[in-house]
């Protein structure tokens, strides 16, 4: 049982949530994630460790509601409790001092997984830079946090209420034209922003590192559901990941392996709607 | 009360048939979970056990890894003394109930058994399930004393046969015990793995339950490699041992395998076992279902999968195998349950790609038609491709059930723990690895294997980690 110490609403279906998990703090590095399941017939779902105190016991994690156990999560409450929260899992990222700037490119809650990840590359000695990305500036998060791990922290909105007009992909490009010596690329979020952030840096050489999310079940190797193809092999995401190289990635097959369940996430999705509140599964 | 002291003579006994295992209707029971053999009532065990010869020499017992008193616990059936038969047989083994369900007992202590020689060996495997079940439905076993306290601790990592084993053998001798489980459910493989219809997941749990009476803590959610690794262990506990399985599964290395509505057999099963996805959505894990389903492979994982998508509506369920029926590694009892319940059988077959559409999702497996040609080293004749005999069987969902492999977590985080070159870890006879102190067995050090092979190797271990906590002695020869 995992006591959840606080909850914040961040934007409209944005929650930041800490929860106790001593074991989980005590060994957690950035790059890493956790499996929560949340009551008896709950799913087991991945959520990036935004944040950590391994003194204190807690976790931070940062999650959108998009579906049946994220909607659900959303309305627990500080005091109420987290059956099971398994963890860290996936590989820490590899942090290290580099030879010129570092960019975290942040999407939706990719801004907050993102966050461990460009504070290790500062703590490291590199020059830093993020780049958050949002539909419109009231779904932002996180730009404070960012601000306090980067040298620079720019910001896109679609629809132009705040920083540049447009998406991350143009305020990268942007930085390339003006010369910005980047080394390594580091894209967090939806697929479909990972994919073109990796396409603009191909022809650049520069590496760009992705945290992939796969479906997953067990986050511990044993399945195969997180599994992708990497410069043609096929590679579990959770055990063997979860960053890649974001240039060898098959990007189309991840994108339609994430939707494999659309039709039963909405059944879910309905009936957690109706039953929500009396967790309604027989065992 | 000795009912087997009314000496039958053997003539007698030999006379008497072995008998047989009630089973659901095969057209029921593909709409149920249920477990599908029924076991036996009091009479018809007892009626057995009487067929049992009480051997002097138990050529039964030389071929059970458990080391079970077969004949002593037999001959309390015979006598109606059900619980001393299920004490005898829990002194052996901390998983009765589950080995007399899904041991392979033709290959096993029913294959040396003197009575089978000219007649149908005993039914060892069904008198074990019924003296164990009676202990846990009918009249408890009293747990049995452990010796005083040693003061020494022990970690197990992995609450599967092995580490079960290994964990109730050393909480017995007085050790302190914790068990550590990467999953939210102990059992390993009895429960992600193995159907409810075959093996109730309610009797692993009673099982377990024991060992934890006895005084083992059981941590779930706790990943060795992650949560911990074997050198954190180390320096709480005074020796540890492995017991984490070959938990990752194989694929076949073909185009299109990783289309939507292909599966691990492993996946597959854990979402429908431990995730209970049959009951979606009240359960929330979601799974594949209905349509054409085809498996790929023929041992005891592909029956399941094969049965249980059976079980979840598909309106077909085809294996596809390389081989010919008598080459199937399946238990022969799993196997004409599958065939009792529809599933179609294609042999001589070999998948060479899959077939998607434009949603990615799979549509059908290439094959390729095989013929036998010489046996090879493991005595079974090779398959060969026999040239454009190309075909396609259509698929809305695809199992790939070939095997399983290690999973390299465990090892990859701990320091001076050898293993080879397929990531199995390098151990001696009693599961001694090459890092003082640290003990493995069951599936990661074999390779997948069996439950009983795994329960042997945590006995083995679990004697030679006893050794250890009072001498500290590590044989030079496996550090070199
Ligand atoms: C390593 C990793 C880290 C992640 N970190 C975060 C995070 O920090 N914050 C956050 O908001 N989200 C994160 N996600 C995504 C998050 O796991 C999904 O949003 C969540 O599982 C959705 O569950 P649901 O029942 O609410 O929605 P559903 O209706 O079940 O699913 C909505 C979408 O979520 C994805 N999804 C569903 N089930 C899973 C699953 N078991 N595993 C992975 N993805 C799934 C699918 O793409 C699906 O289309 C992460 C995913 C991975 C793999
Ligand atoms: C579908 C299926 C059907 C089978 N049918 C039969 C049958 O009918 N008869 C038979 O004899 N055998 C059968 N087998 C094989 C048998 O189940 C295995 O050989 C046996 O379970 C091996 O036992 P084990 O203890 O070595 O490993 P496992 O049962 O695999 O248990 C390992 C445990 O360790 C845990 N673990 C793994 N990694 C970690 C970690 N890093 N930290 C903590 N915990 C960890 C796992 O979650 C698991 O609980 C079947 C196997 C499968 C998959
Ligand atoms: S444990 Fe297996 S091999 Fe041993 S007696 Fe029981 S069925 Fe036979
Ligand atoms: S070998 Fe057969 S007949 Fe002899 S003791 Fe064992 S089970 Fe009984
Ligand atoms: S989630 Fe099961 S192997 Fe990655």
């Amino acid at each position: 049982m995992h006591t959840i110490l606080s909850k914040k609403i961040l934007t409209e279906r944005t929650w930041h949530m800490r929860v106790a998990a001593p074991l989980v703090a005590r060994k957690c590095c950035a790059g890493q994630f956790i499996m929560l399941r949340i009551h008896e017939s709950g799913e087991r779902i991945p959520l990036t460790i935004a944040d950590w105190d391994r003194a204190a016991g807690f976790i931070d994690i940062y999650f959108q509601e998009i579906g049946a156990t994220t909607e659900l999560l959303a309305t627990l409450e500080p005091g109420d409790t987290i059956l099971d929260v398994v963890g860290p899992l996936g590989n820490p990222s590899h942090v290290e001092k580099i030879d010129g700037t570092f960019v975290m490119v942040g999407g939706g809650f990719g801004i907050a997984a993102g966050y461990p990840v460009a504070r290790a590359f500062k703590e490291a000695g590199n020059r830093v830079v993020a780049v958050l990305g949002a539909k419109t500036r009231k779904l932002l998060i996180c730009e404070e946090m960012l601000k306090s791990v980067c040298d620079e922290v720019y910001v896109a909105t679609n629809d132009g209420s705040y920083g540049t007009q447009g998406l991350v992909s143009d305020v990268l490009q942007g930085l390339l034209d003006e010369g910005e010596d980047i080394r390594l690329v580091y894209p967090v979020g939806p697929p479909i922003m990972m994919k073109i952030i990796s396409q603009m840096t191909l022809p650049h050489k520069i590496k760009t590192i992705v945290s992939l999310n796969s479906i997953m079940v067990d986050g511990t190797g044993m399945c195969g559901s997180c599994r992708v193809t990497v410069a043609g092999k096929t590679r579990f995401v959770c055990s063997e990941g979860i960053d890649f190289d974001g240039h060898e990635v098959n990007w189309d097959e991840m994108m339609s392996r994430q939707k494999m369940y659309g039709r039963q996430e909405a059944v879910a999705l309905s009936h957690h709607h109706e039953h929500g509140a009396c967790w309604g599964g027989a065992r | 009360m000795s009912d087997y002291s009314k000496n039958l003579t053997i003539a007698e006994r030999c006379a008497i048939p072995r008998q047989p295992m009630p089973h659901q209707d095969p057209v029921e029971r593909i709409s149920n979970f249920n477990e599908v053999a029924l076991g036996w009532d009091k009479d018809t065990a007892v009626e057995e056990a009487h067929r049992c010869l009480l051997c002097k020499t138990p050529k039964c017992v030389t071929n059970c890894p458990a080391e079970i008193d077969i004949p002593g616990f037999i001959r309390k059936i015979a006598d109606g003394n059900f619980l001393e038969s299920a004490r005898i047989l829990r002194a052996s083994s901390a998983l009765p109930a589950v080995c007399g369900r899904v041991c392979p007992q033709e290959s096993q202590c029913e294959l040396t058994c003197s009575l089978g020689k000219k007649y149908q060996p005993v039914a060892i495997g069904r008198l074990e399930r019924f003296a164990s079940d009676y202990a846990l439905f009918e009249e408890e076993l009293p747990i049995p004393d452990t010796a005083p306290p040693t003061g020494k601790r022990v970690a197990v990592v992995g609450a599967g046969p092995a580490g079960i084993t290994v964990a109730g053998d050393l909480v017995k001798l007085g050790h302190e015990v914790t068990l550590f489980e990467a999953l939210h459910e102990p059992g390993g493989v009895l429960v992600y793995g193995i159907p409810e219809f075959r093996l109730p997941k309610e009797i692993v749990r009673l099982e377990l339950e024991v060992i934890q009476k006895l005084g083992v803590r059981l941590v779930k959610n706790f990943v060795v490699g992650r949560t911990a690794t074997v050198d954190d262990l180390l320096e709480e506990f005074d020796a540890v041992f492995l017991g984490n399985g070959a938990g990752a599964p194989k694929f076949l290395g073909i185009p299109g395998e990783n289309l939507n509505g292909v599966y691990s057999a492993s996946e597959y099963l854990t979402r429908c076992n431990l995730m209970k996805s049959h009951n979606f959505p009240g359960n929330s894990t979601p799974v594949a279902e209905g349509g054409k389903v085809v498996v790929l492979g023929g041992g005891n994982v592909a029956m399941d999968a094969v049965r249980m998508s059976l079980r979840l509506g598909a309106d077909e369920a085809t294996i596809l195998y390389r081989r010919s029926r008598k080459e199937l590694p399946a238990r022969i009892e799993e196997i004409e349950n599958a065939e009792a319940e529809g599933v179609n059988f294609n042999y001589l077959v070999n998948p060479v790609r899959f077939i998607g559409n434009e949603q990615n999702w799979v549509t059908g497996v290439e094959c390729l038609r095989m013929e036998l040609g010489e046996p090879d080293s493991s005595g079974r004749c090779r398959p060969l491709p026999v040239k454009g005999s190309e075909f396609v069987v259509p698929a809305e969902m695809v199992i790939v059930a070939i095997g399983q492999s290690a999973n390299p977590i465990v090892a990859s985080t701990a320091t001076g723990i050898e293993t080879d070159e397929r990531g199995y870890f390098i151990a001696d006879d009693d599961g001694r690895t090459t890092k003082p102190g640290v003990f493995a067995g069951g599936d990661i050090v074999t390779g997948a294997a069996t439950v009983i092979l795994a329960i042997g190797a945590g006995k083995k271990s679990a004697r030679a980690i006893h050794d250890y906590l009072g001498d500290s002695r590590w044989p030079a020869e496996i550090l070199s």
